[in-house]
């Protein structure tokens, strides 16, 4: 592990291929015509300390292979998970193992039990992307910090070696006459290159920050992977749904009871041929019938006064009023709700007139709240009805027994129990929307239906997501890094002046048109000759060779 | 060698810290459907409700005691079925310490009474109007009951029908 001393007097560190300051060949081993310029031939480390655990480790992530490795498993994985519905996408009333088989067979079974139903929460997805994470962190301050380095010790007088072999390389001899610099210097100037002379010789460079876009890229991934991963924290991300009846108050969830919404009106407004306003889209509405043009849900938020535990009543203070519609939801401390669904015209109350079957006649009405109904409504003098049982959403269960699926008053059905001053132990009716039925006997009164009256449901999505900011600081990061990287290069133009001849030599990190155009342009008006692209000449030579042989 | 050596700090402390990273990142996602839902081992959050003959429960009272936590509605057919069942069980084991708690999640006074009336039910059965106990406890799927210790932990959630003999076995682990 000694340091290597060049010919120059420079000290590079152990694993340099080509001087940090010269630019002589360190490394030897290649007989290549051109130099390998990558990382300016400086010293990864990864290659060249292999002592502890922990040099291995880094060693390891440093590895270009490993992390395109890394990539490409995380993109199969990735492609692979797409396949089938993940677990959070099927329904919940099986089991996933018994879903998977049944409609996917062996592949479902299979699927499942190498875990791809819930592959981009399963340990080892994270594991590979989180990886993938510090080989990138790694691998950049690898090779960041040693390029940086000897860009900022190059020297302006390079190796003979080290022109020689430079892809752009030119001689110019002098027999009599000298050649003016000054005029190049200047021209290259003009082209905004950084010009540094030593003893006659000159260093033109520009856009060195160039070769820092792949860091700067990676580093708005890296933020951009914080912030995926700190989705998981609790408080960071929430996702919920609310149902709210018009006119109902409900804790909003997610908010641990600090917030309170109420509905005061949703509204599901249509394009009306009608209406002058909306002729022009009379045409699309004859072909699909109705279009809507808002849903909107009027709402009023409150915010919790003091602490209270749930369930107990507590103090709301009103924060504002707001109507939300698509794409304009409530934005408030960090929430945001969104109208995500509505269910229009749920039946709120029903009417019923007690009245005798035979004269029609009325001893007074009832109307039921079908969200809060009471044991017994008191009608004329006389006259009362009691709810025996009552069924928001009624059917027959198999046993031919009358019972609810839910709560919501989606098919009421009741059973009365109706007292008269001729029938005082009352008179058993059953009752649900178009049917009716008289279970102990022929009645000599009936409930007689008369009229709904119903209230919209609104959905809204409840939404926290406060890892956004830094999604979106890693992405623009991301791209600055992307621009900075490939909408400029990084060019040098080395010339040396010898006792009877001008060296020139070129590189750049990539667009090799734009430099030799750039040079033509700075010996214009120069007898400097053009210097020549070593790798066409090889190209079209060894092209020569096999035609010729 | 002495670069060396801080080169070596450098690298491990950078190693340390990416470690760290991973490591938390794994964590919070293997622990995030638990957050999703409560985890067995924390603390039952605390709550008040007032039962259907008017009496006010809040939870924290009951320290000291074990709570037989149960939330149900009419219209499942699971919580009817372990009604009977929870009642028997409640007779045996409310002079042994353990308290049971019904909570309705949100129906009508009308129906909840009617429910009460059908199974005779004596232990209180309360009404969650507002859906914030439900909330809370992030109850999902019916029926879900929570067994909290004396000393108010959650030590486990079943979800689904229990049969006497497990609300019996369920009971005795929460006896103080």
């Amino acid at each position: 592990m000694k340091e290597v001393k060049c010919d120059c007097g420079h000290v590079n560190p152990f694993g340099t291929k080509i001087c940090g300051k010269c630019g002589m060949d360190l490394g030897s081993e290649q007989e290549n015509k051109l130099i390998d310029m990558r990382y300016e031939g400086s010293a990864r480390r990864s290659q060249t300390y292999r002592k502890t655990v922990i040099d291995k480790i880094w060693n390891f992530f440093s590895s270009v292979k490993v992390g395109v490795t890394l990539i490409v498993i995380a993109l199969v994985a990735s492609a692979i998970g797409t396949i089938l519905p993940q677990e959070m996408y099927i329904p919940s009333t099986v089991t996933p193992a018994e879903h998977y088989e049944s409609e996917y067979g062996w592949f479902g079974k299979v699927y499942y039990e190498l875990g791809f139903h819930n592959l981009y929460s399963s340990w080892w997805y994270l594991l590979i992307i989180g990886m993938l994470g510090i080989s990138l962190l790694v691998a950049s301050i690898d090779r960041f910090f040693p390029l940086y380095r000897s860009l900022k010790k190059q020297g302006v007088i390079r190796h003979d070696g080290f022109m020689k072999r430079q892809r752009i390389y030119g001689v110019t001899k002098l027999d009599e006459q000298d050649i003016d610099l000054d005029k190049v210097k200047t021209e290259l100037k003009r082209q905004r290159y950084h010009i540094r002379e030593e003893k006659g010789h000159i260093l033109a460079e520009k856009n060195r920050f160039s070769r820092w876009g792949p860091y700067v890229n990676h580093i708005g991934l890296i933020i951009f992977l914080i912030g995926a991963l700190l989705r998981s924290v609790p408080g960071m991300y929430i996702d919920k749904v609310v149902w709210l009846r018009e006119g109902e108050r409900k804790e909003i969830p997610g908010t641990n009871g600090e917030y309170y919404l109420k509905n005061n009106e949703f509204t599901l407004e249509v394009y009306d041929k009608g209406n002058k306003e909306d002729q022009q889209y009379t045409a699309a509405i004859d072909k699909t019938g109705t279009i809507a043009k808002t849903y909107q849900s009027d709402v009023t938020l409150y915010e919790r006064k003091g602490e209270a535990i749930p369930g107990e009543k507590v103090g709301l203070e009103k924060v504002k009023d707001y109507k939300i519609k698509v794409n304009e939801p409530l934005k408030h401390d960090h929430y945001a709700l969104y109208q995500v669904d509505y269910k229009l015209d749920e039946l709120s109350t029903m009417s019923f007139n007690l009245i005798n079957k035979k004269t029609n006649e009325k001893f007074g009405g009832v109307k039921i709240d079908l969200n809060d109904p009471k044991k017994n409504y008191q009608l004329n003098k006389g006259y009362s009805v009691d709810l025996i049982s009552y069924f928001p959403d009624f059917e027959f269960d198999e046993k031919g027994e009358p019972r609810t699926i839910s709560k919501i008053p989606n098919n009421p059905a009741f059973i009365f129990k109706m007292h008269t001053p001729d029938k005082p132990e009352g008179e058993v009716s059953f009752v649900a929307i178009k049917e009716t039925a008289e279970p102990l006997g022929e009645n000599t009164y009936k409930m007689a239906f008369n009229g709904v009256e119903t209230q919209d449901v609104t959905a809204l999505t409840v939404r926290k997501d406060l890892t956004l900011w830094i999604l979106f600081t890693g992405g623009i990061i991301f791209m600055v890094g992307v621009v900075q990287g490939s909408y400029w290069n990084h060019r040098r133009i080395w010339i040396k002046r010898k006792q009877d001849e001008i060296v020139m030599a070129g590189h750049t990190n990539k667009n090799w048109h734009g430099i030799k155009r750039d040079i033509k342009k700075a010996i214009e008006s120069t007898s400097l000759s053009e210097p020549k692209d070593q790798l066409e000449e090889e190209k079209s030579s060894t092209k020569g060779e096999a035609l010729n042989g | 060698m002495d670069k060396k050596k801080r080169r070596l700090i450098s690298r491990t402390i950078i190693l340390l810290l990416l470690g760290a990273a991973l490591v938390f990142a794994l964590y919070t996602n293997f622990t995030k459907d638990k957050n999703d839902s409560l985890g067995k081992g924390s603390d039952a959050p605390n709550f008040v409700l007032t039962d259907m003959k008017g009496n006010e429960h809040k939870l924290s009272d009951y320290k000291g005691k074990g709570v037989f936590l149960n939330f149900w509605g009419t219209y499942c057919k699971p919580c009817e079925y372990e009604m009977p069942y929870m009642e028997h069980q409640y007779q045996n084991y409310k002079d042994q310490g353990v308290e049971v708690l019904a909570v309705n999640v949100g129906e009508s006074d009308y129906a909840v009474d009617n429910f009460i009336t059908k199974h005779d039910l004596t232990f209180p059965v309360m009404i969650d109007q507002g859906r914030e106990v439900e909330n809370a406890y992030r109850v999902d799927i019916l029926p879900v009951t929570f067994l909290i210790d004396k000393e108010g932990k959650v030590i486990d959630i079943i979800t689904g029908a229990l049969t006497e003999e497990s609300i019996q076995k369920h009971m005795e682990r929460i006896k103080p």
